[in-house]
């Protein structure tokens, strides 16, 4: 008989994360594909500012917390060092798409073989509900309190979009949360980019859309919901780049 | 061994390279694009990295990515690339990850000009980003000690777990002179570092974090940084003092300016005038005593700093006379280098008018 | 010690004609300095190097007030002349600048660099023979030193070298005329 055990990539750190927040079970999926891929020893993961400031606690490997944004630059920085280990970077969306952009597109340009789980939440969770380069046209935040008006809040950005029009990632996923089949779903993209990596193909990048009940003002359930039926509709689902199925 | 004529910015390299510097990442801006430009054709030949980043910020986290994994990293810029540098620089301090930054200074504030300066001097030896924190700051005069001092700043970097910067100004940028190169260290004379996130193999993981977020946890931290600080000030101060013995006005400056000032000494002697001269070598820590004990010579009369600035070392040079002595200023800016004759009549101004207060 | 100023346009060679001088002051095992003067510009500006070759250990790499002025156009010739010590030499680009210099207290040494750099072959090599002139003039470094440099330099490329050598000869013959 087999009993269900918790991953050993994953430190028995009580996570700080909200009730319904779905940012744990991204945690476990990538805990659990390193493990699985028997990486975890020489694995380096890298932090982000953000809710997920605190995964240095959670992923039981060697960790780096980096600077707002800069995470993908940090990890250049080992992995070309050290090109044999596993170096996985986790970021959100205000991290990734907005102060970091710079090192986000340029890592990705150089075709950095690293791992990226980009957390899609569509706002701002850390600081309390600010509007984020992915918040939905008319979604509310505190610093749009009538709701994105693109007018003058512009429009989302499309982070796995924009990384596929360069030529060097790749692979390329956008991938979901809001269930069981897609939590799934999720693991399969995560774990195939990080044995991308092992196996040295480069740049592999994965966007999980996330829930985010508090700053939506949601409960948990609804949330769910809101990201499977409206999230996904500016966030459409599916591989973007696919080097080793031929996806260009 | 013999001597080879390097530009200032190729032996900050050659010292760098020769004391187990295996990364390199960096970003154009005049007046050191020298140094990547030489990194990026060395580095590759001794199995070392280099990277040309996205920014100056992209740059320095490079640094804090690949020395936190234990490798002797090091990037340069000049002053408006070093400011964006300082979130880095910042984060690296209070991580404790060993480094080196190169800073060939030019004229500012804002984009300023490209010729040499000393503007930066606040920047690098007060903390320069936010928090409380300090590099180990070293200020070579020649393209030797360009050589040298980079050599050593990743020595010291590594013993206090510390970022350690290079501030030179544009002429050590520039210069070329004759070198002599330290031998090529192997990497398996450099101590190991315990502490880096290298992956972990079955030993205890290691977090490398400038995030405590516990007022409790971080003053512990900030006063072990402030411990440090004060190993290095007991330990690392260093200054040359040239014909400063009998002298009645004590020049000092750092860099090249330095020797202009040693011609200025000589022509001042020349003229009868006793004068010596201060050269601070580590500008963090600053080298107070020599300037105290100087001070309390009955015939030392005046001490008068001079700087590419318009006066910022001369605050350090009056916190270590302590108003023993009165202490003058000559500074110019802009990119525009004091000639010998200025510095002299400046030092005559300042020795007549601290006799005529006496 | 002598302090050499070379000046003139980018591109005429200034800045390699002063690293030659340092690089044979450093093989004849003197103290030597190479401090180049830069504009924003990578062609076309201004351009102006301080070299400095001793026999003791170099301060101020600055050379506020040259012993030699090297100036291989009008506007160095007449911007530095004023500043070179009394009793100091002068050597001017005489093909493209006058040599009036307006003082009588330093020798003005009037070479026409660019013609005799175009007989030795190339008027690129124009540097060289304001260099032949001043190693004619000063004796500061050897003249096998300077070409020695030139073989370095041009390894590989004789026909380059060959010219450059003549030009560097063609300015000591023509140096030499005028001291008679």
């Amino acid at each position: 008989m087999k009993v269900f055990e918790k991953t050993k990539m994953l430190t028995d750190a009580h996570m700080h994360y909200c009730p319904g927040c779905t940012h744990g079970i991204v945690h476990r999926l990538v805990a659990e594909s390193i493990e699985e891929l028997g990486l975890q020893e020489k694995c380096i993961g890298i932090a982000p500012v953000g809710c997920a400031v605190f995964a240095y606690d959670y992923f039981n490997c060697d960790m780096q917390e980096a600077a707002h944004g800069r995470a993908p630059a940090v990890a250049t920085g080992i992995k070309r060092c050290l090109p044999d280990r596993t170096v996985f970077v986790y970021q959100g969306d205000g991290d990734l798409a907005s102060i970091g952009m710079a090192e986000t597109v340029h890592a990705a340009a150089r075709g950095e073989n690293i791992t990226i789980i980009f957390i899609n939440n569509s706002i701002y969770g850390m600081t309390g509900g600010q509007m984020a380069p992915t918040t939905l046209i008319g979604q509310k935040a505190t610093t749009c309190q009538n709701g994105r008006d693109p007018a003058v809040n512009g429009y989302p950005i499309r982070v796995c979009e924009l990384l596929a029009t360069l030529d060097a990632p790749y692979y390329i996923e956008r991938v979901s949360t809001h269930d069981v089949k897609h939590v799934i779903a999720a693991k399969r993209a995560i774990k195939k980019a990080l044995k991308f990596q092992s196996e040295g193909r480069g740049y592999t990048f994965i966007e999980v859309l996330v829930s985010c009940p508090t700053n939506w003002h949601m409960r948990p359930v609804d949330a769910l919901r809101f990201m499977g039926e409206e999230c996904t509709k500016t966030f459409p689902l599916g591989v973007y780049r696919d080097k080793s199925e031929g996806k260009e | 061994m013999s001597k080879i004529l390097l530009h200032g910015t190729e032996a900050i390299c050659e010292g760098a390279m020769r004391n187990g510097c295996r990364a390199f990442f960096g970003y154009p801006i005049t007046p050191q694009n020298e140094v990547p430009e030489y990194m990026s054709v060395k580095m590759p030949q001794i199995g070392g990295v280099f990277v040309q980043a996205e920014s100056e910020v992209a740059a320095i986290n490079m640094v804090y990515g690949a020395a936190g994994a234990g490798i002797r990293a090091m990037t340069s810029s000049s002053s408006p690339g070093v400011s964006l540098k300082q979130e880095g620089i910042s984060y690296i301090a209070c991580a404790r990850i060993p480094c080196v930054v190169v800073n060939i200074m030019r004229a500012g504030p804002g984009l300023g000009g490209i010729l040499p300066a000393q503007g930066d001097y606040f920047q690098a030896t007060k903390g320069g980003g936010h928090g409380d924190y300090h590099l180990i700051v070293l200020a070579p005069s020649s393209a030797q000690e360009a050589c040298d001092f980079t050599y050593r700043a990743f020595d010291l970097a590594d013993r206090y777990r510390v970022p350690a910067m290079i501030l030179a100004d544009g002429m050590i940028g520039q210069i070329m002179e004759p070198v002599e190169l330290p031998p090529m260290r192997p990497l398996s004379d450099i101590p190991e570092k315990p502490w880096a996130t290298s992956g972990h193999y079955g030993k205890d993981r290691r977090i490398l974090n400038s995030l405590i977020i516990k007022p409790e946890q971080l003053e512990p931290h900030v006063n072990e940084l402030q411990r440090t600080y004060n190993e290095i000030y007991a330990n690392e101060r260093k200054a040359e003092q040239y014909k400063t013995e009998d002298a009645e006005i004590i020049l000092t400056a750092y860099g090249t300016v330095a020797r202009i000032c040693k011609s200025a000494v000589d022509q001042l002697r020349a003229q009868g005038v006793k004068a010596g001269c201060i050269r601070p070598i580590t500008l963090y820590p600053f080298p107070d005593d020599a300037f105290s004990s100087n001070a309390e010579r009955a015939d030392c009369k005046a001490f008068l700093s001079v700087e590419l600035s318009l006066g910022q070392m001369v605050e350090d040079v009056r916190l270590a006379v302590n108003g023993k002595k009165p202490v003058y200023f000559y500074g110019r800016t802009g990119g525009n280098v004091p000639e010998e004759e200025e510095i002299v009549e400046a030092a005559k101004g300042a020795l007549g008018k601290a006799k005529s207060e006496l | 010690m002598i302090r050499i100023l070379l000046a003139g346009q980018g591109g005429q060679g200034v800045l390699s004609a002063g690293k030659f001088l340092a690089e044979s002051g450093l093989h004849e095992g003197k103290e030597v300095s190479y401090l180049p003067a830069y504009g924003p510009e990578m062609r076309g500006g201004t351009a102006n190097c301080s070299v400095i070759v001793s026999e003791t250990p170099i301060a101020s790499p600055l050379c506020t007030v040259p012993d030699v002025l090297i100036a291989l156009n009008g506007p160095s010739f007449h911007k530095f002349a004023p500043r070179v010590r009394s009793g100091g030499i002068i050597i001017v680009n005489g093909s493209v600048s006058d040599a009036y210099a307006g003082r009588d207290d330093v020798t003005v040494v009037d070479i026409p660099a660019n013609d005799l750099a175009m007989e030795a072959g190339n008027i690129r090599a124009a540097n060289m023979v304001a260099t032949g002139a001043f190693c004619a003039m000063t004796g500061a470094v050897k003249e096998q030193s300077i070409i020695n440099c030139l073989n370095e330099k041009f390894v590989g490329k004789p026909a380059v070298c060959d010219i450059n050598a003549r030009a560097f000869r063609a300015g000591i013959e023509a140096a030499k005329k005028q001291k008679k």
